[in-house]
């Protein structure tokens, strides 16, 4: 018996199946494509939530304010001490009379009168950090407080861990979440190829009784549920693109959501097609394995 | 070569379908096996294509033990039995040749093989020019014979045929009965299972006769029930 001939029967075999049982592929694509859009309209939701709650955290910052006994010219020099504590992202140093234009400006115009003769010396020269890990923040607070020539740090720790906290939750529900709608997904998928292969019992009887082993039945149905599956991802894929492109449209034409930003799609497009892809072809061969599985026991 | 000792068959609901079962097929034998409904005929057929496992005694087919039998070796024991149906269960969507390739290809069969079986089986079954037609497009007599050609496409050493003519008319059962006979004269060992006595007693072969389980009758004498009985 020559594998190669049989190969190129399992998918002659599958690909005309596919079209011989036209209707019930269809069905299968249909499904398939609807559960990769909800599980992947959830996941891109999440994700985008999660990229929003990283951006506001970065907005984070921590204020170190430096020792009055130290000059200018010393006090600018502390940024090479700050800048080489692990966690910090950037550093920027603001003087003094940069400090009180900051908050001279914080007032309406009519108002700030009131600060007219107002010395810059009544504030400190002072650095604003950034972090890369928020939860992180206490102990970088505490690095950067140590450093000689810091008099006080100001780090909003609560917010921080609010945060934190928040994008834990929202993780923790959305890993669930997809979890669960990838195994609704793969129950219903089985269930639906297993009723094209319900319809197609016959042929299986046949097969067995004529001496075919149970690895050259199932093969065809492997390359079908693979095909099924491919062409399944790649038109979840197009909708999954359209649809996103259409809402962030949507969103950054609307007044009301300035403030949400999404992830343009052309950043992500190559990690959505690798998981649907995959997604849809692990589905299909899963879904075909175990719909034929039962009638391989005569 | 088929042999049958003391075997016996209970299934799960209780029923006792084969009891003390011991007969001998010798290659080249033409045996038909008749019985009422209920008399163990089907689970015999069952039995000797490994769908169901005897309770007790041994059961040969072909050089194979179906008592010692593997899974593995199951499609290997099923390639020497070629088995016909009352329904004949052909592919509906598949024409002729394509039936008959569909059989071939389940068994590995190169497609020079096949191009150069098929025309050949379709010659001995008398559908030669058909090969083209679907199972619809075809009379249950010819839908039989491409039954008989999908069960000699992979050249078994023995055929089982379950009520062949069950679906048909006289005329095209005995039509159907003179091709087994001829394909038998070919060397190939043929097991006929049906309850038409009138039918069999036309053809001078051995008869096994089946009764609740058991043997009754074994030879080329006319059995003793009479029809009625059976039917």
């Amino acid at each position: 018996m020559s594998k190669g001939h049989n190969f190129s029967y399992f998918i002659h075999e599958g690909v005309s199946n596919m079209f011989t049982h036209g209707f019930m592929s269809f069905a299968a694509v249909g499904v398939t494509v609807a559960c990769l859009l909800i599980m992947g309209t959830f996941t891109l939701v999440a994700y985008n939530i999660n990229e929003q709650l990283h951006r506001l955290e970065q907005d984070n910052q921590i204020l170190a304010f430096v020792d009055d006994s130290l000059n200018d010219l010393e006090a600018r020099a502390l940024i090479d001490d700050i800048e080489g504590i692990p966690n910090v992202r950037s550093v920027e140093f603001i003087s003094r009379e940069q400090a009180l234009d900051a908050y001279i400006s914080q007032y309406e115009e009519s108002e700030r009168d009131i600060f007219d003769g107002m010395e810059a010396s009544v504030l400190r020269h002072r650095f604003a950090v950034h972090v890369t890990e928020i939860s992180l923040l206490g102990e970088t607070a505490a690095s950067i407080d140590a450093v000689d020539g810091i008099a006080r740090v100001k780090a909003y720790e609560d917010v921080a861990s609010g945060f934190v906290a928040m994008r834990n939750v929202a993780s923790v529900v959305c890993i669930a979440l997809i979890a669960i709608l990838f195994l609704i997904s793969i129950f219903i998928i089985s269930n639906t190829i297993r009723l094209t292969t319900f319809d197609r019992r016959d042929e299986i009887a046949i097969m067995k009784m004529v001496g075919a082993t149970n690895g050259f039945i199932r093969w065809p149905f492997v390359y079908e549920g693979f095909l099924l599956g491919l062409l399944g991802s790649l038109i979840g894929f197009l909708l999954q693109w359209a649809l996103y492109e259409f809402v962030a449209r949507g969103v950054s034409a609307s007044d009301t959501m300035q403030l949400i930003q999404m992830v343009p799609f052309s950043q992500i497009w190559h990690y959505v097609a690798a998981i649907f892809g995959l997604s849809g072809i692990v589905i299909g061969v899963f879904g075909s394995l175990t719909a034929i599985r039962k009638f391989l026991r005569v | 070569m088929i042999r049958f000792t003391d075997v016996e068959k209970r299934y799960d609901n209780g029923v006792d379908a084969l009891r003390g079962i011991s007969m001998s097929i010798e290659d080249g034998e033409f045996v038909f096996l008749v019985g009422h409904s209920g008399s163990g005929k089907s689970t015999i057929i069952k039995t000797l294509t490994g769908e169901v496992l005897p309770t007790a005694g041994r059961v040969m087919v072909n050089g194979f033990s179906l008592n010692k039998i593997s899974e593995r070796q199951i499609p290997l024991m099923r390639r020497t039995i070629g088995v016909i149906f009352q329904d004949f269960r052909l592919i509906e969507t598949k024409n002729v040749y394509e039936n008959l390739s569909f059989a071939m290809r389940a068994v590995g069969a190169s497609p020079k093989a096949i191009k150069q079986r098929i025309p050949y089986v379709l010659d001995l079954v008398g559908l030669a020019g058909r090969s083209r037609r679907f199972p619809h497009e075809l009379s249950g007599g010819e839908q039989q014979r491409v039954a008989i050609a999908r069960a000699l496409v992979n050249n078994p050493t023995t055929i089982v045929a379950d009520e062949p003519t069950g679906n048909l008319d006289p005329a095209r059962s005995y039509e159907i009965m003179q091709l087994l006979e001829r394909i038998n004269r070919l060397g190939t060992t043929v097991l006929v299972v049906t309850h038409e006595l009138d039918l069999v007693k036309r053809f001078h072969k051995r008869i096994i006769v089946l009764e609740r389980g058991r043997i009754v009758s074994d030879g080329k004498e006319r059995p003793i029930r009479p029809v009625h009985r059976w039917e």
